[in-house]
Order: C-alpha cells, then sequence, then structure tokens
C-alpha cells in the first residue's frame, strides 16, 4: 500500500527535481553578478546609513544622525535645489528640442536620414568626451567659440562655467544637447505610429497646421513623451558624470547636485556613513518617482 | 492605447514605412507623410526645412568637427578653437601618447570587450530560462532584474567600491583589476529584457522537433535558439557597448590608482596636467571618441531600434 503511493510521488519529484532545477543553472550567473554587485551594495548601503563608519575602530550605530547630518547640511541642502532645477530644466528641455528635432527630421528621405545621423551623435558619444568638448566651446574669454557667436550678436563674452550664476545653467544646455537626440528617436518611433489617414481627414476639414498637431499628434503620441518623461526625471535626479566632468560641482559649489555632493563626501572626506545616508534617500526618491509615475501613466492608458 | 503597435526589434524600419511599401500605390500625398506636413517640393517651407536642418546640424554635430581639428593642429588652446585646423600636426598624439592615453585606451578596450562579453553571455542564458522554461518564481526573478535596470548605479556606488575591496564570502580584492569593472556589469537587466521580449516570439515547433531528437538543453540554446536571436544580439550588443564606453564613476571607483583608469576617465588627468595644452586633451578624446563613433556608424540601426525598442516596452 505504501509502495504503490510513494512511487509514482518519488517518480514526480525527481522529474520535477530535474526540469525545475534547469532553468536556476542558467539564471545562476546573472543572478549572482546582480546579487553580488547590486543588491549586495544597496543591503551594505542602507545598513551603513545607520552607522558611523569608522575603518580601524569598527562601526558605531548611531540612528538616524546620518540622515538628519545630510539633511539639515546647507551645502546638501543648496544641491537639492540645483538637482530639481538641472532635473526639470533638463527633462523639459529635452522634450523640447527633442519634439522639435523629430517634427523637422520626421520622414523616409535619404537626406534627412543622414541628418538624424548626424543629429544623434551626441547619445552615443561618452559623457567625459562631450564634456572636454563643451569646456572649450565655453572657453570664457571672447576667442572662445560660443562667446565668438555671442560677439557677433554684439553680446559681450560670458564666463559660462566661471561665473556661479550662469554656471548651472551652462551644464543644463549641455545636459539638454546630449538628451534631446536621444528623446528624438522615441518620438519618431511614436509619430511613425500615427495614422496617417487622420492627417488627411483633418486637411479635409480645413484644420489649421497647429490644430492638426494639437489634436492629432500630441495625442498619439502621448505614451511616447510619457516614456521620454520619465527617463528624464530619473536621469536628472541621479545625473553626476555631466557635471562632474564639466564644473566638478564648482565655482562656488553653483552647481553640486546630491550626487557630486555624496561623492565628496564619501571618498574625499572619507564619511562613509553620511554618503550611505545620502544614497540611500535619492534611491528612495528615485524609487517613489517611478512608481508614481508608472501608477498614472497605467491610469492614463486605461482611460 | 494608442501606443506606436511597433515591434521595433523584428520590423525595424518604421511601421509607415511598411505600410507604404504593402500599398504602394495609395493615394496618400506626401505632405501628409509628416506630422508637419513638409512637402518635398522647393517651396518657402521646403528652403525653411532646409535652413533649419542646417542649423541643427550646426547644433549638434558641428561641435564634434572642434575635436578633430584642435587634436590636429599646434596650437590649439580654447582660444585659438575653430572649426577647421589651421595647420595639421600629430604632436599632440605624441604628448598624449607620452602621457600613457594608450595604455587608458588598452585599459578601455578590455574591459569593453570583457564587460560586453559576459553581459551577453549572462543575458542570453538567464533570457533562455525566462522566456523558454517555466518554474516558479518566475515573475519575481523578472522583476529582479527589472530593479538592477531601474536602480541608478551612482547610488549604489559608495558601497559598491567597498564591496569591490572586498568581495563577500570569497573575500577577493577586485580593485585596481578590470575585473573590478567588468563583473559589476554583467548583470544587466535591459539586455536581459530585450532577449527575453525577443525569444518569447521564437516559434516553440523547432525547439520540440529537436527534443524529440534528443537534443540537449545547451546543444539547444547554442545550436537552435541562439542562431535565430542574431537581430536581438546586435541591438544588444550595442546599446551595451555604448552604454559601458559611457561608465565613469564606475572606472574611477573601481581603481586602485590612476593608471588603473579608463580613457574617459583618463581626460580629466590630461586637463588637469600643466604642462600639456588643450589639444593634447582633444587628441584624447578623439581617441575616445573613434570607437564609439565606428560601432555607431556599423551598427547604426540595431542601435536606434534597440533605443526605439526600450521606449516601446516601458
Amino acid at each position: 500500500m505504501t509502495a504503490t503511493v510513494t512511487a509514482p510521488g518519488a517518480r514526480r519529484i525527481r522529474v520535477f527535481g530535474k526540469k525545475a532545477v534547469l532553468p536556476w543553472v542558467f539564471l545562476a550567473p546573472g543572478l549572482l553578478l546582480a546579487l553580488v554587485f547590486k543588491f549586495v551594495p544597496m543591503a551594505k548601503g542602507i545598513w551603513l546609513s545607520f552607522f558611523d563608519v569608522r575603518p580601524f575602530l569598527g562601526d558605531k550605530w548611531v540612528g538616524l544622525d546620518n540622515y538628519t547630518r545630510v539633511l539639515t547640511d546647507h551645502r546638501f541642502q543648496d544641491a537639492i535645489g540645483h538637482t530639481l532645477l538641472l532635473g526639470i530644466g533638463m527633462s523639459l528641455g529635452g522634450i523640447v528640442v527633442g519634439f522639435a528635432l523629430a517634427l523637422l527630421l520626421e520622414g523616409q528621405a535619404r537626406s534627412l536620414k543622414i541628418v538624424r545621423t548626424a543629429v544623434f551623435l551626441p547619445v552615443v558619444t561618452a559623457t567625459a568626451v562631450v564634456g572636454e568638448m563643451w569646456r572649450l566651446l565655453y572657453y570664457p574669454t571672447s576667442d572662445g567659440l560660443i562667446n565668438q557667436g555671442l560677439g557677433f550678436l554684439g553680446l559681450g563674452p560670458t564666463p559660462f562655467l566661471d561665473n556661479p550664476d550662469t554656471a548651472l545653467w551652462a551644464t543644463m544646455v549641455m545636459s539638454v544637447w546630449m538628451l534631446a537626440p536621444y528623446n528624438m528617436v522615441i518620438i519618431l518611433a511614436g509619430l511613425a505610429g500615427v495614422d496617417r489617414t487622420l492627417y488627411e481627414a483633418a486637411a479635409m476639414d480645413g484644420v489649421s497646421l497647429w490644430q492638426r498637431l494639437r489634436h492629432v499628434t500630441l495625442p498619439a503620441i502621448r505614451p511616447a513623451l510619457g516614456i521620454v518623461l520619465t527617463l528624464a526625471a530619473i536621469r536628472g535626479l541621479r545625473v553626476f558624470t555631466e557635471v562632474y566632468v564639466l564644473t566638478g560641482g564648482g565655482p562656488a559649489g553653483s552647481t553640486e547636485v546630491w550626487m557630486t555632493r555624496a561623492y565628496t563626501l564619501g571618498f574625499t572626506r572619507n564619511d562613509i556613513g553620511g554618503a550611505s545616508a545620502a544614497s540611500v534617500v535619492l534611491l528612495c526618491v528615485t524609487l517613489l518617482l517611478t512608481v508614481t509615475v508608472n501608477h498614472f501613466r497605467k491610469r492614463g492608458d486605461a482611460r | 492605447m494608442s501606443a506606436p503597435a511597433i515591434d521595433p526589434v523584428r520590423t525595424p524600419v518604421p511601421s509607415a514605412a511598411v505600410r507604404k511599401a504593402a500599398e504602394p500605390r495609395r493615394a496618400t500625398p506626401a505632405r501628409f507623410d509628416t506630422a508637419l506636413g513638409w512637402s518635398d517640393r522647393p517651396s518657402a517651407a521646403w528652403a525653411l526645412r532646409i535652413l533649419l536642418c542646417a542649423i541643427a546640424l550646426g547644433i549638434f554635430a558641428a561641435p564634434f568637427l572642434t575635436i578633430v581639428s584642435g587634436a590636429f593642429s599646434t596650437h590649439a588652446s580654447g582660444s585659438s578653437l575653430s572649426f577647421l585646423p589651421r595647420d595639421s600636426t600629430m604632436l599632440n598624439f605624441r604628448v598624449a601618447g607620452e602621457r600613457g592615453i594608450w595604455d587608458y585606451f588598452t585599459n578601455s578596450l578590455v574591459i569593453a570587450g570583457g564587460a560586453l562579453l559576459l553581459q551577453l553571455a549572462v543575458s542570453v542564458l538567464a533570457a533562455y530560462a525566462l522566456a523558454r522554461h517555466r518554474f516558479c518564481g518566475q515573475a519575481l526573478i523578472l522583476t529582479l532584474f527589472m530593479l538592477t535596470m531601474m536602480l541608478p548605479e551612482e547610488v549604489i556606488a559608495i558601497p559598491l567600491s567597498l564591496v569591490l575591496g572586498h568581495v563577500p564570502v570569497v573575500g577577493l580584492d577586485l580593485k585596481g583589476t578590470a575585473w573590478g569593472v567588468i563583473l559589476p556589469l554583467g548583470a544587466w537587466g535591459f539586455s536581459v529584457m530585450l532577449l527575453t521580449e525577443f525569444m518569447k516570439d521564437i516559434p516553440t515547433e523547432i525547439e520540440e522537433a529537436a527534443r524529440l531528437d534528443g537534443v540537449g538543453e545547451f546543444r539547444m540554446l547554442w545550436q537552435i535558439v541562439l542562431p535565430l536571436c542574431k537581430p536581438a544580439l546586435g541591438v544588444a550588443g550595442v546599446l551595451g557597448f555604448v552604454m559601458i564606453w559611457d561608465q565613469y564613476l564606475l572606472p574611477l571607483i573601481a581603481a586602485k590608482d590612476p593608471t588603473d583608469y579608463t580613457v574617459t576617465v583618463a581626460l580629466s588627468i590630461l586637463r588637469t596636467d600643466p604642462e600639456v595644452g588643450s589639444g593634447v586633451v582633444l587628441a584624447g578624446a578623439l581617441i575616445a571618441l573613434v570607437p564609439s563613433l565606428i560601432v555607431y556608424l556599423l551598427l547604426q540601426r540595431s542601435l536606434v531600434t534597440g533605443i526605439a525598442a526600450g521606449a516601446t516596452k516601458g
């Protein structure tokens, strides 16, 4: 009696076992790497944010001290303002310029494809290279390339990156320059999906170009715009390389953003606990933003 | 939902083009092909479009000429920068070479090659499991990979540098080695997602027939599924390369001393060196630019397809 019951059961377990183990063999390398280099550091960061990290003395539990210290530090508070301004500016600027580029360069003609290829260059170029290039474009004397252009317009030379009033805006312009062609590609994919007969119908109804854009094109590419905005906002919050290579946070901390501040705290001043707390705050804001945007997007799609 | 209903991986041509090819004699005038209704015949609007295209090129592409001209001119000091070189010389490259630019470049190539291979291998294996097998915890694993995509590298940089100095369990010190940059880049959610989506669409019949012939799992992946995935591999490869070449913070924290830097990070060394001018920095920038340029021009279609794919998939 017992034998007849256990025998099929055992076989099922063995078969199940082999079938069940196989996918995990394939998944193992990816999961292992993600675990060691993504999730362990994340957990460690959250853990360390509650400690005063002292290399040879052992870590000391300090509760929320790191968080209060970071959040009340006026340089971090300035950095929040800069990060938000830069993030919002580059997201909106990137969308507006990207949309304009997409409208301008939409089409199948060969010449348009070549222009698109050239315009897309900033996206594939490493940020560090772009930064070095823009440092020279922004050269402060009247011989600098952009200042030469301003000279033609009768404007005096501006020390873009050396002036605390202009440095953040200059960084924003470069970020928009890098982001816009990327958005252009996504928006172009959206534009390609718009039903052409709608344009024809609109023309028959004698609708103006502006109304056509507003009521036919824009609703059709709204999902694409939503994606572009989410990606840009997240990218804006965690911005690091752009600022680090272009201004290094200066002059006088006028371009210091959240991540450059955390980097300085962690690696220059060796305050691992404070830097971890700053990172955790950013992580929470990013996750919150992603979840919120996804929520609204789903609701918008359902409608 | 009015989302663009194109599957960008399998139909790299925008759907408008597909539709046009399918019904070539549809009587929609060219002016309805674009949102703004550009006409392709000479007119005022046509001239305006050419002018605007020229401006766009001037803003987005022309600045790259300053890198080229600056790198080849004798006294490029930001102040004498122009689009065209006045005199050409290789001096800047020689000086950059003396400063070790080729060593940094080699570091970059080793890291990019290694990380790309690892990334593709890891993604293919994981995607095969996720797309072709059914097992419990599948949704969770998918979410985990998605998380690795959303988790900004910048946020985990500080604890990651500690992990790199002392890898848990095995206790290795990866700092100062290429592995310190390569391994953290191995698990990239985006390419796992991309390949999973692609593999899901491969018909199961081929696989079932092969399975009846007694083909094992690894041979199945290597000889049957993988060859069918070539287009998706191209997309994952080119996007992976661009992503790896753009890494800045990771090589910075994984380095023990400046000789471990990649070429992009090393540009800051050239810049802060008081003995070399901006011509040398631009020579370095040009060296760092060329590989991404080559990859882009060769695999442009895959790249653009991939970005649109990420967008339509969310």
